[in-house]
């Protein structure tokens, strides 16, 4: 941790994004330019700025850590994350960006025209945008934590106050290039020391991913506990670690059996079984249907689109974003994987998530390059933190100054800024147990069981009706929430419950769509009168406009 | 021979007058009826409610389609290799096949899908376009 360029790299990444941040500031001048951008944005810029938002915490440092300690069967949350684009092209890019609607209450009442309707949709983009931002300042405290010692509190506080002031100051235009700059930088930071690391473990040797006589320790290692876990020693002994234990191992000594942590080669190479693992197999169907349809349903998500000149354009854009997202997604795996032989420590502290950050120094040795990759990875994941919580804070703040100030003004979206980003800043400080990856697989889960099936059947199905959608929100998101808080406040559970609770997705969403259809056909002469021009304008091109 | 002045009850804006009006006849005629569609789509007649409910369901039914490559493609895999786990065991290049098809495999899989949509959705959209301003429909 005696990186003394760490520091500095962050600093650069957070002056360079308030620095463009600024010089966006200029270029806002009304109030349509502040939110935006006044649709000048050319798709590379605007895909890039998506693909920058979108990539998190989760992406950057998540899933390599859950790859790290489960395997193969997580590696559905990359597939899935980038999936949720193509679906969102498929049967939402175009007609949303026609509707002409800013945010999705925007769309609830332009479709259906139902003011009670916009305020349940409004409750639910502030909730999805908190349980997305409040992991975000986690990892950010967690990170700064690991590679700079300081306490927890600073790295949260740092990135929330960053952001706070970029959006208030910046606006959307500002964050377009602050995104579209942190996309290629979160890129570089992977793919650069992806290609020092390939080359060392060539240089080693090669050494196998899973060696047929378990994990290995490459040097002597004092691992500090940091979660309570039961160990099983090579021969045999049981014993209950506990946070703050210290172990000591040398060189080419085993890793140890670690309670939940799949440390055994097969439980980690191969994927869960029929019979013996149906909860598995469930658990990962529920993780598949949540981000391949949640990613249409983030907050921060949809907001982009409308700085797509047309629907034709919305659409390319969506391809050039799953292309991006898709080449990024090929790496944090190979971290993962290298992570089983050059930090197998990290299985035993209990800290995964923090293997991308680690691997450089682990693998190359604390010489100048690896000082300088270390530094580079964690400027990436700065970038992270910075960018998804920018756009998350931006459209939080969106609806708030909107539907609850009711001020359309500049004034009052700073005011909203300070607001959104106050309240999970707070949170963030508060609850520090929780596990980043799940809490942002929790977010697509809500997203999947409530502005799913609304938009979905909004823009393809003439019969949805006020009530019927209304009734659908409020029982499948509402029982997504139910699990959340569940998961985060209640008594821990096992077998069935436990995973019907954890991935709550496979049963939520046919319930969302099921009682929207069904309540939609009951009170069907609720069907707004105007939903033939509507459709007429949601999915005709717009070479055909009437002027 | 042709209608020189746009028909009074199509409707539509009126061209502006053009020059070569002889040569022109057909085409102006052509535009008239383009616009009679327009409107008739804008007023929401039976023809123009028609024709639109014609572009949702072929846009849908892209979408479902493609939808369900994806549904068996990526979506088969768990159940396949929960069936079948010897596949998990086979090793391409010294790599486990089910690595390889999530790892790398999956994301080209899901672009090519993706561009295959853009495509065949932007032809439903000229072919609707084509069927509003020509004539004959």
């Amino acid at each position: 941790m005696g990186n003394d360029f760490v520091v500095p790299a962050i600093v650069a990444v957070t002056l360079v994004t308030v620095g463009i941040g600024f010089y966006g500031l200029r270029l806002a001048r009304t109030t349509s330019d502040f939110l935006v951008a006044s649709r000048a944005i050319s798709p590379t810029w605007n895909a890039a700025a998506i693909g920058g938002e979108y990539l998190s915490a989760a992406s950057f440092l998540g899933i390599a850590g859950l790859v790290l300690k489960y395997g193969v069967d997580v590696l559905w949350y990359p597939v899935g994350f980038a999936a949720g684009y193509l679906a969102l092209l498929l049967f939402v890019a175009a007609p949303l960006r026609r509707s002409g609607a800013f945010t999705l209450p925007d769309f609830c009442e332009l479709r259906l025209g139902s003011r009670r309707l916009r305020i349940l949709a409004t409750a639910f983009v502030i909730f999805i945008g908190w349980l997305y931002l409040v992991p975000q300042l986690q990892g950010a405290g967690l990170t700064l934590a690991t590679v700079a010692g300081s306490p927890y509190p600073l790295g949260a506080l740092l990135v929330a106050a960053v952001v706070t002031a970029n959006v208030a100051l910046g606006g959307m235009r500002a964050i377009t290039f602050v995104q579209a700059f942190q996309y290629w930088l979160k890129l570089t930071a992977l793919a650069v020391p992806v290609i020092f690391l390939a080359l060392q473990w060539q240089a080693d040797g090669r050494p196998a991913v899973t060696p047929p006589d378990g994990p290995t320790f490459r040097a002597a290692t004092t691992v500090v506990v940091e979660h309570r876990a039961t160990l099983t020693l090579p021969d045999g002994d049981i014993r209950e670690v506990r946070p703050g234990d210290e172990l000591t191992f040398a060189a080419g000594d085993p890793v140890p059996d670690v309670s939940g942590v799949a440390t055994d080669a097969n439980d980690w190479l191969l994927p869960s079984a029929a019979g013996d693992d149906d909860r598995g197999l469930f658990a990962t169907y529920s993780l598949i249907l949540a981000t391949f349809l949640g990613t249409m349903g983030l907050p921060h998500v949809l907001v982009r689109f409308y700085t797509n000149p047309d629907g034709a354009a919305a659409r390319r854009t969506t391809l050039v974003v799953l292309a991006l997202v898709g080449a990024f997604y090929l790496l944090p795996t190979l971290y993962g994987v290298l992570g089983r032989i050059y930090t197998p420590q990290l299985l035993l502290s209990g800290q995964t998530d923090a293997v991308v950050v680690l691997l450089p120094e682990a693998a190359l040795g604390d010489g100048l390059v690896g000082r300088l990759l270390a530094a580079l990875v964690a400027a990436g994941a700065f970038a992270a933190f910075l960018s998804t919580s920018s756009g998350l804070l931006t459209s939080v703040a969106g609806v708030i100054s909107t539907d609850v100030l009711g001020r359309g003004s500049v004034r009052g979206f700073r005011l909203a800024t300070v607001i959104a980003g106050g309240v999970p800043a707070v949170l963030a400080l508060h609850v520090s147990g929780l596990d980043v990856s799940q809490v942002v697989g929790l977010a697509f889960a809500v997203a999947a069981s409530s502005f799913c099936p609304l938009l979905v059947l909004g823009i393809w199905w003439r019969g949805l009706t006020d009530v019927g959608a209304t009734a659908g929100v409020v029982a499948g998101g509402g029982a997504a929430i139910g699990a959340v808080l569940v998961t985060v406040l209640g008594p821990p559970l096992s077998g069935w419950p436990a995973t019907l609770i954890a991935q709550p997705a496979a049963w939520t969403v046919p319930l969302a769509f099921t009682v929207m259809v069904a309540v939609s056909m009951a009170t069907r002469r609720r069907a707004p009168a105007d939903v033939a021009a509507t459709m007429l304008r949601l999915h005709t091109p717009e070479a055909l406009r009437m002027q | 021979m042709a209608k020189q002045l746009p028909d009074v009850g199509s409707g539509g804006a009126v061209p502006p007058p053009r020059r070569s009006r002889i040569v022109l006849a057909d085409i102006t005629r052509q535009d008239t009826r383009a616009e009679r569609t327009r409107a008739e789509l804008a007023q929401q007649t039976q023809v123009g409610e028609a024709l639109v409910r014609g572009l949702v369901r072929a846009q849908l039914a892209l979408a479902l389609r493609l939808s369900l490559v994806v549904a068996i493609g990526l979506g088969g895999l768990p159940w396949l290799f929960a069936i079948a786990p010897s596949l998990g065991r086979t090793t391409v290049a010294g790599v486990n096949l089910p690595w390889l098809l999530l790892g790398v495999a999956s994301f080209p899989f899901l672009i090519a899908v993706g561009w295959a949509y853009v495509r065949l959705a932007e032809r439903n959209e000229q072919d609707f376009t084509d069927l509003v301003q020509r004539p004959e429909h």
